[in-house]
C-alpha cells in the first residue's frame, strides 16, 4: 500500500525519526545511590548529588551502564569501548546543576536497527544511537495558583535516549517501530515501557516532501504518551506541514506538543528563545571506558528476543507467522503461552490463548498478568481435552465457567457432570434410540443422503447432553447405517 | 620557650604526644591569636567554641593513646570546603545563610585525624582571584607590610584568608584549594608553605567548585615537614570523586631525608619573562645555586607552550566555572532575590549574589562554549593544554623536577590592579602551567625583596611525585633559611589577657 498523502498539488511523503527516552530499570539513580521507585513522596528521594548541592560530585551507576549496553545489544548495535558524558547547559528549576549530564559526540551505543512489518511488509528501521542521560526532576504548575512546586524525585534517573534513522515512512510504520522497540526493552528488562508513568517517552521528528526530493523542514513533536497519540500526532502534524507548504507558507523547524484532547499539534510556548545548550564535556566524570569482556559477558546473559522467539514459534511449533507474531509482542504474554504450551499440542495451546483467553481478557479488559485464569489452569483444561475426558466444545463451556468461579477445569467438570461419555454401550444405546425414531431420515440416508449424518450426531450428541466423546459416536453411528 | 602559636604542627605533635603540652592550651593559645588578628580580616567564620570542644575530645584521645596524625592540632580551613552544619560562602553572597548538610572528604579526613577547626577562612569569590579582593566579605589584609609603607597590601590569591592566618600565627596550618595559583602565590605573598598535589591525590567532593578539571585542595604551613604530614592527612582515594586516584598515599614526611645529591633539576627557558620583577629573577638564580650546592645536576630544559598556558587557563577555567556555577539559581539555597517571573527571579539573584569578577568569568565562560565560539576558543584551548602536559612530560624524561619563581612579583597593595583584570591574571603566569598539567608543585618561602616582602620559589615534579618535590623543597628550606616574621605591631585586635 502507498503512505502518500493525498495533496492539492500531489502527492506527499511522510519522513519520520522517533527519539524514544526509556527510563533505565535501577534501584539507584545514574550518578547517585537514591533510589528510583515510581510515585513515592515528593522530594524524598533526593540526594545531595540530585538537589545539585554544593560540592556534590556525580558517580557513574554501574548496573546503569550494564543496562544500556544490553539494549544495545538488543538493538543491534555497536557498543562504544569509550564513550564521554557531556554538560548540556539550561535554566529551569527541575534542573537542579543547571546542566543535564548526557552524551553527546560519543555516545556509549551507535548504529543499530530493528525490523518493523506493517501489513505483511517487512522494513529495516535504522537506529543511529543509544545514549546515557539523567533525568530532570518535575515541575508542578496545578499545586498553587501563582507558584510552581518542584519535586526532584525524578531529577538523575538514568534514561537511555534511543534516536532512530528518519527512515520511517507513515504513522503506521512509526507505531510498529515504537512497539517493537518497546517489545524488546521489556524483553531485556532494561525499561519497564510503560508510557503512561512517563518511563517510556516518544518524540517524532516528522518532515514532509515530494517522493524523490530532499528532506523537508522538520518539526520535533515532543513527549507523546502513547503509542496511539504517537500516530495521531504524527498524521496530524504531517497534513498539518503539507497544507501549510501547499498555501504557500514555510514549515518552521520547532518544538512542538500534541494536544490529545484536541487531536492537534501546537507550537510550545516560549520558543523564541533558541537554546544554546554549549554542551562540553563534563569535567567531573572520566571517559567511560568498557572492557569488551565486560560487553560479551552482558551479550552471554542475553534473554531470547521476540524476533528469535516468533522465529522457533514458527519453526519448532508450526504456528502460523500471525499467531507467533501476536504472541511474542508482549513478554507476558509469551511467557504465558509457553508454559501453556510446555509438554502439549503447542498450536493447540496457541488457539486457545489467542482465542478464548484473549478474547475473554479483552471483555474483562484486563492484562495478561492478571488473567483470572492462569497458565497452569488453561494447561490442565487442554490435558483434560487430550486425555478425552471433555471434548473441546464442552472445554469451551468449562472455560467459560472458569473465568467465572476461578475454580479448577477438573472441578468444573466433576461438579458440573461433564465428563465425556466414553462407554460405547451408552452411546450405542442413544444412537439405537435416535435411528429407531428416525426411520424415514435413515431410510433416505441409505438412498444417497448422505448429509443426514450430520442430523444422526446432533440427534444422539443430543441425547447424551453432548457428553458422548464424538470420535466414538461418529464410529458407532456409521457402523449401525452401513 | 617557644610560644604556642610560633610552634610547626610537627613540634606542636609532638609535644602533644609527650604530654607537654595539652591540645586545649594550644587551642586557647590559637583562639586568642584567631581574635587578635580580626582586623586582618583573614577569617568569615569562626568556629570558637567547636575548637575548644574538639580539643578537649583531642587530649581525651591522645590521653588514651587512641591519638590521630593531627589530634589536638588547631587549622584553618578555607570557607570553599563544605562543613556539616557551619556556614559556608565561598565567600559570596550567593551562598548567603548556607549551612551544609555533608562534610567535604578532605575536612572529614582532618576531622578524623583529631585536627581542631579554628574557623573557615576568607578567599576571593568562588576561588576566583589572585589578590583575595573579590571576597563578598571585604578583603584580607597580608600580615606583611613594606619596610617604611603603611599601606595595606594583600595577601593574594584565592585562598588568602588560609595564608595569612598562617603567616600571622592564628593557625598550624591551613587548608587551600588551588586552581591556577590559589595555594602557592598567597603562599609566596605571605611568606609560608604551600602545595598544590597531583590532581586527584585529593578528593574534590564537598568542595565548591571553580573549575573541576583543575581544582585540587593543599595545604598550607609554616614548613615543608608540616606541609608533608598534612598532605598525608589530607590525601587518599574517595570513591564520591571520580577523579579521585586510586594511588597510595605514601609517608610524606620520610621522604624528607635532607639529600638531593644525584638529582636532576630542570631550570624551564621559558619562565624567563621579560618585565620580571629583577629580585624575583634573583632569588630564582639563588635557588638554582642553592640546588647545586646541595648536590643537585641542574639543567636548562625547555616548555615551548608556556606562553599559552595563561590564555589557556582562563578559557578552560572559566568555561568549567560557567557551568558550575548554574546551579546558584536561587531556587533551593542560599540567596533568593523574588522577581516578577521566574527569569526574572533568576536575573536579579545572579545580579546581586555574584560580585564583578565572578559574573566576569560566567560570561566569558558562557562565551567560548558557544555555538560558533566553542572550536576557536574551548576546543582548541583542550589540545593547547594537552600540548602543555607533553612539555612536562617531555621535560621529565630529562629531569626529576622543575625549579621556577612562584610569582612575578611580590605582594601588592589592596585596591592595585582591580581596574585590570589582564595585570592580576598575570600573578597566576607561573603557577597555571602546572595546574593544566595536573602536577604537584610547592611554593617556599625562599627570601625577602628589598623592600621586605617575602618571595616564593616553586618546584614542579612529576604526577604523584610529590614525596620527590617535598624532599627537595626541604633541602632548599634548609639552605634559604627563611626566618623572617611579619609585624603584626599596632595592627592587632584588643584581647582579654
Amino acid at each position: 500500500m502507498s503512505n502518500l498523502i493525498a495533496g492539492r498539488t500531489g502527492e506527499w511523503e511522510i519522513v519520520i525519526g522517533l527519539e524514544v527516552h526509556a527510563q533505565v530499570i535501577s534501584e539507584a539513580k545514574l550518578f547517585s545511590g537514591a533510589a528510583t521507585s515510581f510515585g513515592a513522596e515528593p522530594n524524598s528521594q533526593v540526594s545531595p548529588v540530585d538537589a545539585g548541592m554544593p560540592g556534590m560530585l556525580p558517580v557513574i551507576n554501574r548496573r546503569c551502564v550494564e543496562q544500556a549496553v544490553k539494549t544495545g545489544l538488543g538493538i543491534n548495535a555497536t557498543v562504544n569501548t569509550l564513550s564521554i558524558f557531556d554538560r548540556k547547559n539550561y535554566f529551569y528549576p527541575d534542573l537542579p546543576q543547571g546542566y543535564q549530564i548526557s552524551q553527546y559526540t560519543r555516545p556509549i551505543v551507535s548504529g543499530g536497527h530493528l525490523d518493523i512489518e506493517v501489513e505483511g511488509a517487512a522494513k529495516r528501521i535504522g537506529i543511529t544511537r543509544l545514549h546515557l542521560e539523567q533525568d530532570a526532576g518535575k515541575s508542578l504548575h496545578d499545586q498553587h495558583p501563582t507558584l510552581t512546586y518542584v519535586d526532584l524525585n525524578r531529577s538523575g534517573i538514568a534514561l537511555m535516549e534511543i534516536v532512530s534513522e528518519p527512515d520511517l515512512r507513515s504513522s503506521e510504520e512509526a507505531a510498529a517501530y515504537l512497539r517493537k522497540l518497546r517489545s524488546i526493552l521489556r524483553y531485556l528488562e532494561t525499561c519497564d515501557g510503560n508510557m503512561e508513568e512517563g518511563s517510556l517517552r516518544c518524540d517524532a521528528n516528522v518532515s514532509v516532501r515530494k517522493p524523490g526530493e530532499p528532506f523537508g523542514t522538520r518539526c520535533e513533536i515532543k513527549n507523546v504518551n502513547s503509542v496511539r497519540f504517537v500516530a495521531l500526532a504524527i498524521d496530524y502534524e504531517a497534513r498539518r506541514q503539507v497544507e501549510l507548504i501547499e498555501e504557500g507558507g514555510q514549515v518552521q523547524q520547532e518544538t512542538r506538543l500534541f494536544d490529545s484532547g484536541r487531536g492537534i499539534t501546537r507550537p510550545m510556548r516560549s520558543k523564541e528563545h533558541a537554546h544554546d545548550y554549549r554542551y562540553f564535556p563534563d569535567p567531573d566524570l572520566l571517559p567511560l571506558e568498557l572492557d569488551p569482556a565486560f560487553i560479551e559477558s552482558v551479550r552471554q546473559a542475553m534473554p531470547e528476543l521476540p524476533d528469535a522467539r516468533r522465529r522457533r514459534y514458527v519453526e519448532r511449533f508450526g504456528l502460523t507467522p500471525y499467531d507467533a507474531e501476536v504472541l511474542v509482542a508482549e513478554k507476558e504474554t509469551a511467557a504465558y503461552f509457553e508454559a501453556v504450551a510446555k509438554g502439549r499440542d503447542a498450536k493447540q495451546a496457541a488457539n486457545w490463548v489467542t482465542g478464548e483467553l484473549f478474547g475473554a481478557l479483552n471483555k474483562l479488559d484486563r492484562a495478561i498478568a492478571h488473567s483470572p485464569v492462569s497458565a497452569a489452569s488453561l494447561g490442565e483444561l487442554l490435558d483434560l481435552i487430550a486425555d478425552d475426558t471433555i471434548s473441546g466444545k464442552i472445554a469451551k463451556d468449562v472455560f467459560l465457567a472458569m473465568l467465572d468461579s476461578g475454580e479448577s477445569a477438573k472441578a468444573i467438570v466433576e461438579k458440573k457432570g461433564l465428563r465425556q461419555v466414553t462407554d460405547s454401550g451408552a452411546i450405542e444405546q442413544a444412537v439405537d434410540a435416535v435411528l429407531a425414531a428416525n426411520q424415514d431420515k435413515v431410510a433416505e440416508y441409505k438412498s444417497g443422503k448422505d448429509k443426514l449424518f450430520g442430523f444422526f450426531v446432533g440427534q444422539a450428541m443430543k441425547a447424551t447432553g453432548g457428553k458422548a466423546n464424538p470420535a466414538l459416536l461418529n464410529d458407532i453411528l456409521r457402523k449401525k447405517l452401513s | 620557650m617557644t610560644a604556642l602559636t610560633d610552634l610547626t604542627l610537627a613540634e606542636a605533635r609532638d609535644q602533644l604526644r609527650a604530654k607537654q603540652i595539652s591540645a586545649v592550651e594550644l587551642a586557647d593559645a590559637h583562639i586568642r591569636a584567631v581574635e587578635r588578628i580580626r582586623p586582618l580580616n583573614a577569617f568569615i567564620t569562626e568556629t570558637l567554641d567547636l575548637a575548644r570542644e574538639r580539643a578537649k575530645l583531642a587530649d581525651k584521645r591522645l590521653a588514651e593513646g587512641k591519638a590521630g596524625a593531627l589530634e589536638g592540632i588547631p587549622l584553618a580551613i578555607k570557607d570553599l570546603f563544605c562543613t556539616e552544619g557551619v556556614l559556608t560562602t565561598a565567600a559570596s553572597h550567593i551562598l548567603k545563610g548556607f549551612h551544609p548538610p555533608y562534610e567535604s572528604t578532605v575536612t572529614a579526613n582532618l576531622k578524623r585525624a583529631g585536627a581542631v577547626m579554628l574557623g573557615k577562612t576568607n578567599l576571593d569569590e568562588f576561588a576566583m582571584g589572585s589578590s583575595n579582593m573579590t571576597s563578598h566579605y571585604g578583603p584580607v589584609e597580608s600580615p606583611w607590610r613594606r619596610q617604611g609603607d603603611n599601606r595595606p597590601l594583600v595577601p593574594g590569591g584565592s585562598s588568602g584568608g588560609s595564608a595569612a592566618a598562617v603567616a600571622a600565627r592564628a593557625c598550624l596550618a591551613a587548608t587551600g584549594t588551588d586552581t591556577g595559583g590559589s595555594i602557592r602565590q598567597p603562599a609566596a605573598f605571605c611568606g609560608i608553605v604551600g602545595l598544590k598535589p597531583t590532581y586527584g591525590r585529593c578528593s574534590r567532593w564537598g568542595i565548591v567548585a571553580f573549575a573541576s578539571s583543575l581544582d585540587q585542595a593543599g595545604p598550607m604551613t609554616r614548613s615543608v615537614k608540616d606541609a608533608a604530614i598534612m598532605l598525608g592527612a589530607m590525601a587518599g582515594h574517595d570513591p564520591k570523586d571520580s577523579t579521585s586516584a586510586e594511588e597510595p598515599v605514601p609517608d610524606f614526611a620520610a621522604s624528607l631525608i635532607g639529600d638531593i645529591r644525584g638529582l636532576r633539576i630542570g631550570v624551564p627557558q621559558e619562565y624567563r619573562l621579560e618585565g620580571t620583577n629583577p629580585e624575583v629573577l634573583a632569588l630564582w638564580d639563588q635557588g638554582i645555586e642553592w640546588a647545586k650546592e646541595a648536590g643537585a645536576e641542574v639543567v636548562d630544559v625547555s616548555l615551548p607552550h608556556t606562553k599559552y598556558a595563561l590564555a589557556t587557563y582562563y578559557i578552560v577555567a572559566p568555561a568549567e566555572a560557567s557551568a558550575n556555577l548554574a546551579r546558584y539559581d536561587g531556587v533551593r539555597f542560599g540567596l533568593r532575590v523574588p522577581g516578577k517571573s521566574l527569569e526574572e527571579m533568576y536575573e536579579l539573584t545572579r545580579a546581586e549574589g555574584f560580585g564583578a569578577e565572578v559574573k566576569r568569568r560566567v560570561l566569558i565562560g558562557t562565551y567560548v562554549l558557544s555555538a560558533g565560539y566553542y572550536d576557536a576558543y574551548y576546543l582548541k584551548a583542550q589540545k593547547v593544554r594537552a600540548l602543555i602536559a607533553r612539555d612536562f612530560d617531555q621535560a621529565f624524561q630529562k629531569v626529576d623536577l622543575l625549579l621556577t619563581p612562584t610569582a612575578p612579583t611580590p605582594s601588592f597593595a589592596v585596591g592595585e590592579k582591580m581596574d585590570d583584570p589582564i595585570a592580576m591574571y598575570l600573578n597566576d603566569v607561573f603557577t597555571v602551567p602546572a595546574s593544566l598539567a595536573g602536577l604537584p608543585a610547592i611554593s617556599i618561602p625562599a627570601g625577602l625583596a628589598r623592600d621586605g616582602l617575602p618571595l616564593g620559589l616553586q618546584l614542579i615534579g612529576r604526577a604523584f611525585d610529590e614525596s620527590t618535590v617535598l624532599r627537595a623543597a626541604g633541602v632548599l628550606e634548609t639552605l634559604a633559611h627563611f626566618t623572617e616574621q611579619p609585624d603584626l605591631a599596632g595592627r592587632l585586635a584588643e584581647t582579654r589577657a
